[in-house]
């Protein structure tokens, strides 16, 4: 870990030797991972491989139990899911947390309301949310007024994208964005996951679909009971050999990038 | 303007499911538009307002034709039936912070009638004397304090508010008989002295504002709310944001005034038998004001907001950040405080407070008038308005079968089926919306 990297390579986010143990189970093993600005990695393995925790311990909702974290180079404690929005890294959970009740804007702006005068600026919100989902090409839904209730699946996790980069995030994490979507709606999700690439975002994914994964990943990763097993680009892997890493590990094969 | 729907990657997709569920003003361009958009919405289960007007409109159209020599829509019976009904209007805007969370207080019944004998008390001219705003403020705090004490062991302790509140009943009922048999007039103490410092209370309710300032302050409030209702939209228009097509702004004005005129009109005719009795009951003007603060809270601040999200999606608000545990327990805490009010209101009514007070039939009304207005019982959907649109309608029946002579069991009956009506119409059209949701999915 010693040793100044230089800021052309540096990944954005760089994980060293992470571990968690919940009680007697060991979820992480010394995990690495690198995340670099303006590409999407997606991070796959079977159930139980410990993707969800890797994610949880960058978002700051479980603390690992020893390893560093480098965000743009510089060692960080991310303690809370604030502190990771304040570097910049928002999640998109597969719940999407949107509040069916309220609208788009509304739930676009949810806890960081604009005020003028101690009320709310509405016109402002408006406004803001409408250039942003502009930004990404959502352009499906009737109006940003409507309630988020109204909305299909796509254009929900749409709206939980655009909530997610609308606060000048550098990392975006999505667990499984597509799971429950149809071919044209999982095909509008994955044309806003490039998008964030395309604008230098960090974009990590989390996937079981392969389809989705060899075609918008850059960059692999996969963990196997707990282990990263390999990171390599996407374009150096194939189906078969990424489905051999995500069930047996690669035959104890070491891998890392 | 609406968004418009520029070239969607993939026009099968949403577009037509999610029609009924959009509200009309945000895609119609015109009044033709915006009534057929209504229609659709109102098929797809999203009612709005609309059942409780009806429901007024029965109700009057009703009480007026059976009703003996039709007094039932006399200016004197209005009134009384506005000051009768005032109370459950702003128990049900008390009730309503609740029913928001999902939660429901059955305690400010009697924790408002509390706070209630405590301001009675405390003006009696010979113990206490205090002036009338002080009694009033310490009546208040002490329902605040005890709603923020109930909605602290809710939201901290996790502990279901109906169990919590259900003790605040026992108990607060209990504290209340104890208040009541201090001071001189031992279990019921009253607002009759002389004094005008007591007067004051005794007014809140029968007390009349003069006939020409009544007009002209009506008229200072609809220019300001009419202007601000209209330059808004203007704005919102003008700047390409979704705003409604100008002449509905108009009607919603016109449809306003018109309810000032009206109720200013018949306030202003004379309703005494013999003598004068005429102008605006005082009591307009505060259950208007409890109204106008509340809305502005739950529509314009962030705290309001905080509400309906934690009411939708609990678990999302604590994502976002917001300290879920905080905005309940304030919630409970303006809950009780509002019943304070609708309670002194109603120790005005009846000249004092005494042991008859039925704090389990008000909270029972307050939560019937809400959702009969259109709050939902699930959580996340309700405004201010719908209580006290809620509050006419239990307030209209009562009244309108007591005109009738009716006993009160035969009112409670009619009541519960109103109440029963009112939240089957709410679980169906929560499935409709549910069902097209799940189209929309699709």
């Amino acid at each position: 870990m010693s040793g100044g990297p230089t800021a052309a390579t540096e990944p954005l986010l760089r994980v060293r030797g992470l571990d968690k143990h919940f009680g007697p189970v060991q979820a992480l093993y010394q995990v690495d991972l690198d995340l670099p600005s303006g590409q999407v990695t997606a991070l796959c393995g079977d159930n139980g491989a410990g993707k969800s925790v890797l994610t949880k311990c960058i978002s700051g909702v479980y603390q690992p139990d020893h390893g560093q974290v480098f965000w743009e180079g510089q060692p960080v404690h991310i303690r809370t899911t604030r502190d990771a929005s304040r570097l910049g890294i928002e999640t998109v959970y597969q719940d999407l947390a949107l509040c069916d009740n309220l609208d788009i804007v509304q739930n676009m702006f949810l806890g960081r309301e604009r005020l003028r005068r101690e009320l709310l600026d509405e016109d402002n919100m408006e406004r803001a949310a409408a250039e942003t989902l502009a930004s990404l090409r959502v352009t499906t839904v009737r109006s940003i007024r409507q309630p988020v209730a109204s909305l299909s699946g796509g254009q929900r996790q749409s709206v939980a994208v655009a909530k997610a980069v609308m606060w000048n995030s550098k990392l975006v994490i999505m667990d499984e964005p597509t799971a429950a979507l149809g071919v044209n709606q999982t095909r509008m999700v994955l044309d806003l996951l490039t998008r964030l690439r395309d604008r230098g975002l960090a974009v990590m994914v989390i996937s079981h679909n392969l389809n989705d994964v060899f075609e918008v990943a850059d960059r692999i990763a996969i963990l196997y009971l707990g282990r990263m097993v390999i990171q390599d680009k996407a374009s150096s892997l194939d189906r078969q050999r990424v489905v051999e890493y995500m069930t047996t590990g690669g035959k104890g094969m070491k891998a890392a990038s | 303007m609406a968004r418009p729907v520029e070239i969607p990657p993939d026009p099968t997709e949403a577009v037509e499911a999610a029609k009924a569920e959009v509200p009309p003003e945000l895609v119609a361009q015109s009044l033709g538009e915006y009534v057929r958009a209504w229609i659709v919405r109102m098929r797809g289960g999203e009612i709005g307002v609309l059942p409780v007007v009806f429901g007024l409109v029965a109700i009057m159209v009703v009480f007026e034709i059976i009703s003996p020599n039709h007094v039932f829509l006399s200016p004197g019976n209005l009134v009384n039936l506005f000051e009768q009904s005032s109370v459950y209007m702003v128990l049900a805007m008390a009730e309503t912070f609740a029913l928001l969370l999902g939660e429901i207080d059955l305690s400010i019944g009697f924790v408002g009638a509390c706070g209630a004998v405590i301001t009675v008390q405390l003006v009696q001219p010979v113990t206490t004397n205090w002036p009338w705003w002080a009694a009033i403020l310490a009546g208040l705090a002490f329902c605040a304090a005890v709603g923020l004490i109930q909605g602290t062991i809710i939201a901290r302790l996790g502990i279901p508010s109906f169990i919590v509140t259900l003790g605040g009943f026992l108990i607060f009922n209990g504290v209340m008989l104890i208040l009541l048999l201090l001071g001189p007039f031992s279990g019921y103490p009253n607002l009759t002295s002389a004094s005008s410092n007591v007067q004051v209370l005794f007014n809140l309710m029968s007390g009349t504002i003069d006939p020409t300032i009544s007009w002209i302050v009506m008229a200072v409030v609809l220019l300001g709310l009419g202007g601000l209702m209209w330059f808004g939209d203007q704005r919102r228009r003008r700047s390409g944001l979704v705003a409604p097509p100008a002449s509905l702004t108009l009607i919603k004005i016109g449809l306003i005034a018109a309810a000032g005129f009206t109720v200013v009109a018949i306030s202003n005719i004379n309703r005494a038998n013999f003598g004068t009795l005429a102008g605006v009951p005082w009591v307009v003007a505060i259950v208007l004001g409890v109204l106008a603060i509340w809305t502005v809270l739950l529509e314009r601040t962030k705290y309001g907001r905080y509400v309906y999200a934690i009411g939708g999606n609990p678990e999302a608000a604590r994502r976002a950040g917001i300290n879920v545990a905080m905005v309940r327990t304030i919630a409970f805490g303006l809950c009780s405080m509002t019943a304070g009010i609708g309670i002194l209101l109603y120790a005005s009514y009846i000249g004092g407070m005494s042991n008859n007070v039925q704090g389990g039939q008000f909270v029972l009304f307050a939560v019937a008038a809400a959702v009969i207005g259109g709050a939902s019982l699930f959580g996340g959907r309700g405004k201010m308005i719908h209580g006290v649109l809620g509050g006419l309608v239990v307030g209209g029946i009562y009244n309108g079968m007591y005109l009738q002579s009716l006993d009160v069991q035969r009112i409670f009956i009619v009541t519960g089926l109103v109440l029963l009506a009112a939240v089957t119409l709410d679980a169906v059209s929560r499935r409709g919306r549910a069902s097209s949701a799940l189209g929309a999915g699709r």
